[in-house]
C-alpha cells in the first residue's frame, strides 16, 4: 500500500523538466510534461544507474543523460530495443499541490545497488 | 528427457553454433560448455582494437556469464577438456569434472605457431591469440620500451600497431620481402609498409630469426646474419595451427585439422567440429566468415533440420588498423589467362587491382579506398560477367549508379550477401530489420542487427542500405531527416528558421508540422542551438532543450556527480587562482583534481547541490565558467612564445588570451577548440584544433578543421596573415561561418570535408566584404552570449530549482 507525501506545487517543476524528491530509499525523480502531467520514477536508469532527473523530457518519455536510453514515464519501461525498467510511483495532483505515493517501507528495495 | 550437447571450446565458432541452435530449436538440448579461458565468450577479432586502446574488454564481450545462466546453459570456464571417452560418451576436464553427452561439439580453435628456435619458451615471448596475451602485452608496454613482432601478416601488423599505440618502439620482422604476402601484391604491400613506417613502425624485411636471448626474460633477438636487437617483448605471429591435440588423442581422424564432412561431423558421427580446428575438403580457415556458415550448417544438423550442407568458403580480409584501408580477396597474382585491371592514384594514396579471367573477377586488392570491397567480393563469389562495365568497374558501383547504367548498387546485392564480416550479418537481415522495425539511423541498425557494431569497416554499406531501404518505404528524403520527429533535414530546418523568422521552438514545431508535439532529445537541443545562433537577440535559450551539462553548466560524470573547470585565459593562471581552487577542493571535499588536455584544471566529483557554492567561491577569486561542458568555445591552448621561449617568433600567449577573451561564451554546433603556437615546433598542437594559429617570423599561419578525437584529422591551411588584428577578424569570421552553416553536432573537421576547403576560402579569404559581415554578426551575438553562467546561478538568480531537491520525505 502507499503512503502519500505532499511534495510541493506543480509550478515548482519546470515544464519538460524534473526535480528530485529525496527519500530514505533513494532519490525519486518527478517529471512534468508539456501537457502538465506529472510522473515519478526512481532516479536510477536501468542501464547503468544514470540520474533520470537530469535527462530530457519529451512527450511522455525521458531520455537518460548518460547513454540516451529512452524510458516511458508512465511505466518506467525502456523503449525498444533497450530492455529494462525503472520503478514508477503514483503522483496525485490536488489543487495545484503534488502528492507522491511511496510503497510501505517493507516492500521497498532496501539498498541501492552500487553503480556499475 | 532432453538430449545432452557438450561444447568443448567457448570461442567464436562453438558459441555461434549454440546461438544458432537456440534460435531454431531452443528446447532440444541440455547444453554444457567447457572453455579453457576464464571468460564468457568474446569477439576475438576485436582484440586488436583492445590492444590499440580503441575498445575495452567489456566492449568486446559477446555473451557474458549471465547470458549463459539465463538460457540454462551450464558453463565451466577455465576448464580444459583433457579426455573424451567415446564409448561411454563422456568428457572429462583437467580438474576431473565429467559430463556425459549425446552429441559432442569440438570447437577448440587454433594455437599460435611458435618458431622452433632457442629461447622460444622465455617469459616475454608470446603469441597473439587471447585476452591473456593482450594483458601480457599491455603490461609489457607499461614497463618496457621495445617490442619485436615476428611475422608481417595480418595478425603481426595489428599487434605491432597496437603496441606502438601503447607507446612502444616496435620492430616488425618478416622473413619475406613483402608484407602480408598471402593477401597483397608487391605494390599494395609496399604502400602499406611506407604508410606504417610513417606512423613509426620499423621493419626488418627478409630477416631470419635465429634465437631469442635472455636469462629470466627475453632481452634480445638474434638473426642469422649476426644482427642482434634488444627488446622487452617478442610477439610471434607467424601463423596458426589448428588445435587438434584432444581429437587426435582420442582417435578422431585428423590431418592438418579435424576432418569433417559437409554436415560438420567428424569420423565419429556423434562428434561434430566447427571453426579453425577443422579441415573441410582439404581446407583449414583462419577467419571468421567461414565459421558463421559452418555454425549454421552444424546447428541445422544438430536440430535435425534437414540437410543443409557446408560447401567451403571464399574469404576476404581487411586490416584493422585505424586509418589504413585495405581489402583483399581471392587470388591476386593472376596466373595463366588472367588479366589485371589496375587503378593508381598516388596523390590520394589509392591503389586498386582486379584480377580477371574471361571477364570474371578472380581476385581483388584495394588500398586506400575499400568502399567497393564488398561489391567486388560479391562479383567474385557469384562469378558475374563484368564485360558490360569493365572499363568503369574500378570506379566502383556508386559510379555505375551515377552513370545511369542501373543495376549495381548495394541494393542489387543478393539477400544472403554478407555485409558485416565481424558479426556475420547478411544484407537480407539488415533490410528486413530496417523495414520491419522501422529503423532510421545507423545506431538503430547497430542495436538491432549488430551490423557495423564492431570494427566499423562496413559502416558505409550499412548507410547505403539504410538510405535505399528507408527510401523505398516512404518518400525518398532528399537529405537525412533530423530525427524521427520530422522529414526535414538539418539544412531545411535552418533555412526555414531564417527565412520564416521563426524564433521559438513552438513556432518551429507548428510551421514545420513536427510529428511529436515537443520533439525529442535529439532534435530539441539542435533546434535550440539553431534558434539562438540565428536570432541571438530574439530567441530565448530554452533550458529544458539543453543537455544536462549545458543546463547546469558542469559535466555530468558516470556516478551522477559533476566536474567543474574554471576558465584560465590562454592557459595562464596565478597563485591567487590556484589558492582559490585548492581551497574549493578542500572545502567541498572534491575527490579528484586533474590537469586537462586543454591546459585547464578540472575538479571532479562535485555534488550537484554544491555547484552554486563552488562557483561562488571561484567567482570570488575572479574565475568564470570554462565552458568545458558545452557545444561552445572550449579552450585556447597556447605555448609560451616570445615571452620565454628561445624559438618563439610572436607573442603566442598574448594572442591566445586575446582570442579567448573575444570568443568565450559563444555557442557552436559542436565543441570548438583553438590553439596558438609560437613557432612551427607547434608545442600547443595547433594543427589538430578547430582553429589553430602557428606563428612564424613573417606573421601567422591560420589552420582550420583539425580534430584530435576518435578520428584524427590534421588541419588545412586556410591562409597566412600579417597582423594580430587580422587573425582576430579571421577567427570571428571562421567561427561565425561554422556557426551558421555547420550542422548541430558536426565538428569543423567533417563540416570542412563536406563543404570543401575551397568553399571556406571563398567565403572568408577571398571575399573581404563577406568576411567582415560574418565577423560583425559574430561580435553582435557575443553581446548576448558573454554572460558568466556561473555568476548568474551562484547568486541563485537563475534556475535555482536545478540545484535543490524538490522535497525530502521520510
Ligand atoms: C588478434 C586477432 C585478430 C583477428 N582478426 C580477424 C579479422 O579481422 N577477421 C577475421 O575474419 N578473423 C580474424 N581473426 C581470426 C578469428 O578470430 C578466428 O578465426 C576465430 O576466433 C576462430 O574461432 P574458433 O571458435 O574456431 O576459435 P576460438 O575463438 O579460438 O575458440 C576456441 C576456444 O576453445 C578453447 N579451447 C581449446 N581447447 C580446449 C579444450 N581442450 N577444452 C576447453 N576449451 C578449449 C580455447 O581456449 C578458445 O577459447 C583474428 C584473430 C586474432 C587472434
Ligand atoms: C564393420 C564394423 C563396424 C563398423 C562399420 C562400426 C561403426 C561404428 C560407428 C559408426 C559407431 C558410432 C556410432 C554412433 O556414435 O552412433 C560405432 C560405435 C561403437 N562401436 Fe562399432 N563398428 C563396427 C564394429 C564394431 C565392433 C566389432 C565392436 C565391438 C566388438 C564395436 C563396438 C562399438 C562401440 C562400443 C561403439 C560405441 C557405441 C556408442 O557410442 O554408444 N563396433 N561403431
Ligand atoms: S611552439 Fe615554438 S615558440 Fe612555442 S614553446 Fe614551442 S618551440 Fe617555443
Ligand atoms: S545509465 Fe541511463 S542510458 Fe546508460
Amino acid at each position: 500500500m502507499y503512503d502519500w507525501h505532499e511534495i510541493g506545487a506543480i509550478d515548482d517543476i519546470p515544464r519538460l523538466g524534473s526535480r528530485v524528491v529525496q527519500t530514505p530509499h533513494g532519490d525519486v525523480a518527478v517529471f512534468r510534461t508539456a501537457d502538465d502531467q506529472v510522473f515519478a520514477l526512481r532516479d536510477r536508469c536501468p542501464h547503468k544507474g544514470g540520474p533520470l532527473s537530469q535527462g530530457i523530457v519529451h512527450g511522455h518519455r525521458i531520455t537518460c543523460p548518460l547513454h540516451n536510453w529512452v524510458l516511458e514515464l508512465e511505466s518506467g519501461q525502456a523503449v525498444a530495443p533497450d530492455v529494462g525498467c525503472a520503478t514508477h510511483y503514483p503522483v496525485r495532483l490536488e489543487d495545484g499541490r503534488l502528492w507522491l505515493g511511496l510503497n510501505n517501507v517493507l516492500s521497498l528495495p532496501t539498498a541501492a545497488p552500487a553503480i556499475a | 528427457m532432453k538430449e545432452k550437447l557438450v561444447l568443448v571450446g567457448n570461442g567464436m565458432a562453438g558459441m555461434r553454433t549454440v546461438e544458432e541452435l537456440l534460435t531454431i530449436a531452443p528446447d532440444k538440448f541440455d547444453i554444457t560448455v567447457f572453455g579453457a579461458e576464464p571468460h564468457g565468450n568474446y569477439n576475438r577479432i576485436l582484440l586488436s582494437p583492445v590492444l590499440a586502446g580503441e575498445k575495452t574488454i567489456d566492449q568486446i564481450m559477446i555473451n557474458d556469464l549471465d547470458w549463459y545462466a539465463e538460457r540454462g546453459i551450464t558453463l565451466h570456464i577455465g576448464q580444459d577438456i583433457v579426455e573424451i571417452h567415446r564409448a561411454r560418451r563422456e568428457v572429462k576436464s583437467a580438474d576431473g569434472t565429467v559430463a556425459p553427452y549425446d552429441r559432442l561439439l569440438l570447437a577448440t580453435g587454433s594455437n599460435p605457431f611458435i618458431l622452433p628456435i632457442p629461447g622460444n619458451d622465455l617469459p616475454g615471448v608470446i603469441g597473439f591469440r587471447d585476452i591473456r596475451d593482450v594483458e601480457t602485452m599491455l603490461a609489457a608496454a607499461r614497463t618496457g620500451k621495445n617490442a619485436v613482432v615476428i611475422g608481417g601478416g595480418l595478425l603481426g601488423l595489428e599487434a605491432a600497431n597496437g603496441l606502438m599505440k601503447q607507446g612502444m618502439q616496435v620492430t616488425v620482422v618478416h622473413v619475406l620481402d613483402t608484407l602480408m604476402e598471402r593477401q597483397l601484391d608487391p605494390v599494395a604491400a609496399d604502400m602499406l609498409r611506407v604508410n606504417l613506417e610513417e606512423r613509426g613502425l620499423r621493419f626488418l624485411m627478409g630477416a631470419q630469426t635465429a634465437a631469442l636471448l635472455g636469462e629470466e626474460r627475453v632481452r634480445a633477438v638474434r638473426f642469422k646474419d649476426g644482427l642482434e636487437i634488444s627488446t622487452d617483448l617478442v610477439v610471434m605471429a607467424v601463423g596458426i595451427r589448428p588445435n587438434i591435440d584432444l581429437a587426435k588423442k582420442v582417435g578422431i581422424y585428423c590431418e592438418r585439422g579435424i576432418v569433417v564432412n559437409d554436415t560438420m561431423q567428424t569420423y565419429d558421427p556423434k562428434v561434430y567440429a566447427v571453426g579453425e580446428c577443422v579441415q573441410h575438403r582439404g581446407q583449414c580457415y583462419g577467419l571468421v566468415a567461414p565459421l558463421w556458415e559452418q555454425a549454421k550448417v552444424c546447428a541445422n544438423h544438430l536440430a535435425r533440420y534437414g540437410i543443409g550442407r557446408y560447401q567451403g568458403s571464399v574469404t576476404s580480409t581487411k586490416l584493422k588498423v585505424t586509418g589504413i584501408d585495405l581489402f583483399s580477396a581471392g587470388s591476386f597474382n593472376g596466373g595463366p589467362g588472367c588479366e589485371e585491371i589496375v587503378l593508381r592514384d598516388p596523390a590520394r594514396g589509392v591503389y586498386k587491382k582486379l584480377v580477371v579471367r574471361e571477364n570474371r573477377v578472380q581476385g581483388a586488392v584495394l588500398y586506400g579506398d575499400t568502399v567497393d570491397g564488398s561489391w567486388y567480393f560479391q562479383l567474385l563469389r557469384e562469378g558475374t560477367d563484368i564485360g558490360a562495365f569493365r572499363e568503369t568497374v574500378l570506379f566502383g558501383h556508386a559510379h555505375m549508379a551515377d552513370s545511369g547504367r542501373d543495376g549495381f548498387s548495394v541494393m542489387t546485392m543478393a539477400d544472403d550477401a554478407e555485409i558485416c564480416g565481424c558479426n556475420g550479418v547478411c544484407k537480407g537481415a539488415i533490410t528486413k530489420a530496417i523495414a520491419e522495425k522501422k529503423l532510421f539511423t545507423l545506431d538503430e541498425v547497430r542495436a538491432h542487427t549488430k551490423a557495423s557494431a564492431s570494427c566499423g569497416s562496413c559502416t558505409g554499406l550499412v548507410e547505403q542500405l539504410l538510405a535505399a531501404t528507408v527510401g523505398t518505404i516512404g518518400k525518398t528524403p532528399a537529405e537525412k531527416p533530423m530525427c524521427k520527429c520530422t522529414e526535414h533535414s538539418h539544412d531545411m530546418v535552418r533555412t526555414a528558421i531564417r527565412e520564416q523568422h521563426l524564433t521559438s521552438l513552438a513556432r518551429i514545431f507548428e510551421a514545420l508540422n513536427w510529428k511529436n508535439p515537443d520533439g525529442c532529445h535529439s532534435c530539441r537541443p539542435a533546434l535550440n542551438y539553431y534558434l539562438i545562433s540565428t536570432w541571438p537577440s530574439e530567441a530565448k535559450d530554452d533550458q529544458q532543450s539543453r543537455f544536462i551539462n549545458e543546463r547546469v553548466h558542469a559535466n555530468i560524470q558516470k556516478d551522477g556527480t559533476y566536474s567543474v573547470v574554471p576558465r584560465m585565459w590562454g592557459g595562464l593562471t596565478n597563485p591567487q587562482e590556484l589558492r582559490a581552487i585548492a581551497d574549493v577542493a578542500d572545502k567541498f571535499q572534491i575527490p579528484t583534481v586533474k590537469v586537462t588536455g586543454g591546459q585547464r584544471i578540472d575538479l571532479l566529483g562535485v555534488k550537484k547541490e554544491d555547484l552554486p557554492k563552488v562557483w561562488a567561491d571561484l567567482n570570488a577569486a575572479g574565475m568564470v565558467s570554462g565552458h568545458a561542458y558545452g557545444k561552445s568555445l572550449r579552450t585556447v591552448k597556447t605555448c609560451v612564445g616570445t615571452d620565454w621561449c628561445r624559438f618563439g617568433t610572436q607573442d603566442s600567449t598574448g594572442l591566445g588570451v586575446k582570442l579567448e577573451k573575444m570568443t568565450w561564451g559563444s555557442w557552436t554546433p559542436h565543441k570548438f577548440k583553438m590553439a596558438v603556437s609560437g613557432c612551427p615546433r607547434n608545442c600547443a598542437e595547433a594543427t589538430i584544433k578547430d582553429f589553430g594559429v602557428v606563428c612564424v617570423e613573417s606573421g601567422y599561419e591560420i589552420h582550420v578543421g583539425g580534430n584530435g578525437g576518435i578520428k584524427i584529422r590534421g588541419t588545412d591551411l586556410l591562409c597566412k596573415l600579417a597582423t594580430e588584428a587580422e587573425v582576430k577578424e579571421y577567427c570571428c569570421a571562421f567561427m561565425q561561418l561554422y556557426r551558421e552553416e555547420g550542422r548541430y553536432l558536426e565538428r569543423t573537421a567533417p563540416w570542412i570535408e563536406r563543404v570543401g576547403l575551397s568553399y571556406v576560402k571563398s567565403r572568408i579569404v577571398e571575399d573581404e566584404e563577406n568576411r567582415q559581415a560574418l565577423c560583425a554578426r559574430f561580435l553582435e551575438s557575443q553581446q548576448y552570449a558573454q554572460i558568466d553562467p556561473w555568476a548568474e546561478r551562484a547568486g541563485g538568480r537563475v534556475d535555482a530549482h536545478e540545484f535543490q531537491p524538490l522535497q525530502r520525505v521520510g
